[in-house]
């Protein structure tokens, strides 16, 4: 497994955010997670990047227990993550947003950087706009920015959060293919995502939330037929 | 095939006129009258704390109005090591910058609890408490402050040198050598804080400028950064501050620890040259040097003038003068931007 939770949970007061979360990611996979507006998706991204620490349970990346580590380090450990609304380093370039995730994310020299750096622009077809300053890009050009940065990182587990959010269906479906290129690579993907036919198109697996609990896992087919699903998330009364 | 280059035509021959223009400033005393040596003294020193501010606001983000706390420290430090150690006046200055690091740490400990304007107002209250300790500091003067002894002062180290070198007085000499020693101060703090940018760190710092969250996402260490620019910042500029208070050789709380004269001009200097880029302050000196000189004698006109001017700049220019000129000509003479080169790139070749 690349990454296992194990009762993992959080609290702000007396809000639970994270209500004993269990689930484990084998390596390879594309797992999905969709649940309500503030079911706690984004927060279990926190939890899973170090951005938010738990309160209570455990959580294990490659083995390792990381349930204490900072952001930074499991980011070089290899988490790489993109936000629901793009947090581009506005004053930089395209090209130097890849260049400091790679030089921070991995460790080394920027000169080592610079191929890798163009292979991910090209891949995610920013490449034209490598010297464009960032604060300057259209929305999915800044899409297209986190998902390259977050590549640029490394990372040995993706987390997407919304990355197909307000985008139209063509800009979508060029996106959804990028997603699964690097998928198809061997990274294992975890990706919050309400727009369900891009999301299952990728995906192997769905995992629901509600309340910061976890209330159903499995295929996409079995998830869509799971009668609290469709009562919760979808609002269909069974 | 790509390639990374930050170099430009512009930049190299900026480096080669900023090589010229230190040989010339080193040789200036053999020329330049006293009060000309006076007045790039003043210049050399500010542009030195606008650079430092420069470093701390325009690429760190931390918007400081309390640096005249480690200008303030720095100098009662020199103070004290002529006075109460009895070292010479130069020996003395990096005490300065030792006492201002010393003080730094518990600035930034309470400062960086607080974010924003929050920051900005705690550090000049740290600034004030500092002010009003030292104001009860009687071995050096107390409130009132007190001079340095005429012994230590008339022998500063290499003034003999240069008394017999250019045939001066000796405080014309002591002129000269406190003109040499912020030449060295604003070449390092230039030189020091361009290097900064052209390494890996100086991507992080403009990554933490724009985005926190998101550059810790990608591995910087943002907590750790603030502190070696709050820090780094602060040694230097009590170094600055313990230089100038050398060349007046008199000490006060209220003038050691003013907000106007170490603080607000310093910001009014980078915010009408351009934050966030080295040739701003550099430009901005120059600009407040000028409007010194003319409206200098016009009272409360003065700082008037200064004030209507710089919230012009912010309303109209928020990049400054040096950004209205790099915006309209495309010049950077201190190239910090990473360019990515090759075939399919936009502009590249």
């Amino acid at each position: 497994m690349i990454l296992k939770l194990d009762n993992v949970s959080k609290s702000f007061g007396a809000l639970k955010v994270a209500d004993r979360v269990t689930f484990s990611v084998p390596r390879g996979e594309a797992l999905g997670i969709i649940g309500p507006n503030g079911a706690g998706k984004s927060t279990l991204f926190n939890l899973i990047t170090g951005n938010l620490l738990a309160n209570e349970g455990r959580l294990e990346f490659l083995g390792r227990d990381v349930t204490r580590a900072p952001a930074m380090q499991r980011v070089r450990m290899g988490i790489g993550r993109s936000f629901q609304i793009p947090q581009p380093f506005e004053g930089l370039t395209v090209f130097e947003n890849l260049l400091t995730a790679a030089a921070f994310g991995r460790g080394g020299r920027e000169a080592d950087m610079v191929d890798d750096c163009a292979r991910i622009l090209d891949e995610t077809d920013l490449i034209r706009k490598a010297n464009t300053v960032a604060g300057t890009l259209s929305l999915l050009d800044r899409k297209r920015l986190e998902l390259a940065r977050a590549l640029a990182t490394g990372p040995e587990l993706l987390l997407l959060d919304e990355i197909a959010g307000g985008l139209t269906e063509g800009e979508c479906k060029v996106l959804v293919a990028t997603i699964r290129q690097i998928h198809a690579r061997g990274t294992t993907i975890i990706w919050i995502e309400h727009v369900l036919h891009a999301l299952t198109s990728v995906v192997e697996r769905l995992l629901v939330l509600d309340f910061g609990k976890v209330i159903g896992i499995g295929t996409p087919d079995e998830i869509m037929a799971s009668k609290d699903v469709q009562e919760i998330y979808l609002g269909i009364e069974v | 095939m790509y390639r990374l280059t930050t170099r430009t035509r512009a930049g190299t021959a900026t480096a080669v006129a900023m090589l010229v223009l230190v040989v010339a400033g080193v040789m200036l005393p053999a020329f330049a009258s006293r009060s000309v040596i006076q007045d790039l003294f003043f210049i050399l020193t500010m542009l030195t704390l606008a650079q430092l501010w420069n470093l701390l606001a325009g690429y760190g983000g931390l918007v400081s109005v309390g640096q005249q706390a480690f200008v303030g420290i720095g100098a009662y430090a020199m103070f004290a090591g002529v006075i109460l150690l009895g070292w010479d006046p130069v020996w003395a200055i990096p005490l300065g910058g030792l006492a201002a690091l010393l003080l730094a740490v518990p600035t930034a400990f309470f400062a960086f609890r607080l974010q924003g304007a929050y920051f900005a107002i705690g550090t000049w209250v740290i600034a004030e408490v500092t002010r009003l300790l030292v104001a009860q500091w009687k071995a050096l003067g107390g409130g009132t402050g007190t001079s340095l002894p005429r012994e230590a002062t008339r022998n500063i180290i290499g003034t003999d040198a240069i008394q017999a070198l250019f045939g001066v007085r000796d405080a014309a000499a002591r002129d000269i050598l406190a003109y040499w020693l912020a030449l060295v101060l604003v070449v390092l703090a230039t030189a020091g804080i361009y290097w900064l940018l052209r390494s890996r760190l100086g991507l992080a710092l403009a990554a933490v400028r724009d985005n926190v969250d998101a550059a810790q996402s990608v591995g910087v260490d943002a907590a750790k950064l603030k502190w070696a620019v709050f820090l780094i910042a602060a040694a230097a500029t009590g170094l600055t501050g313990a230089l100038i208070f050398m060349q007046t050789a008199r000490i006060s709380p209220d003038a050691a620890f003013a907000v106007t004269d170490w603080t607000a001009y310093v910001i009014f200097i980078v915010v009408i040259g351009g934050i966030g880029t080295i040739e701003g302050p550099i430009l901005g000196v120059l600009v407040f040097y000028m409007l010194r000189s003319v409206l200098a004698d016009y009272g409360s006109w003065y700082l008037m003038t200064l004030g209507v001017l710089a919230i012009v700049i912010m309303l109209f220019a928020p990049t400054g003068l040096w950004g209205l000129i790099s915006a309209r000509s495309g010049l950077h003479l201190f190239p910090v931007r990473r360019r990515l080169t090759g075939a399919k790139i936009e502009g590249g070749t």
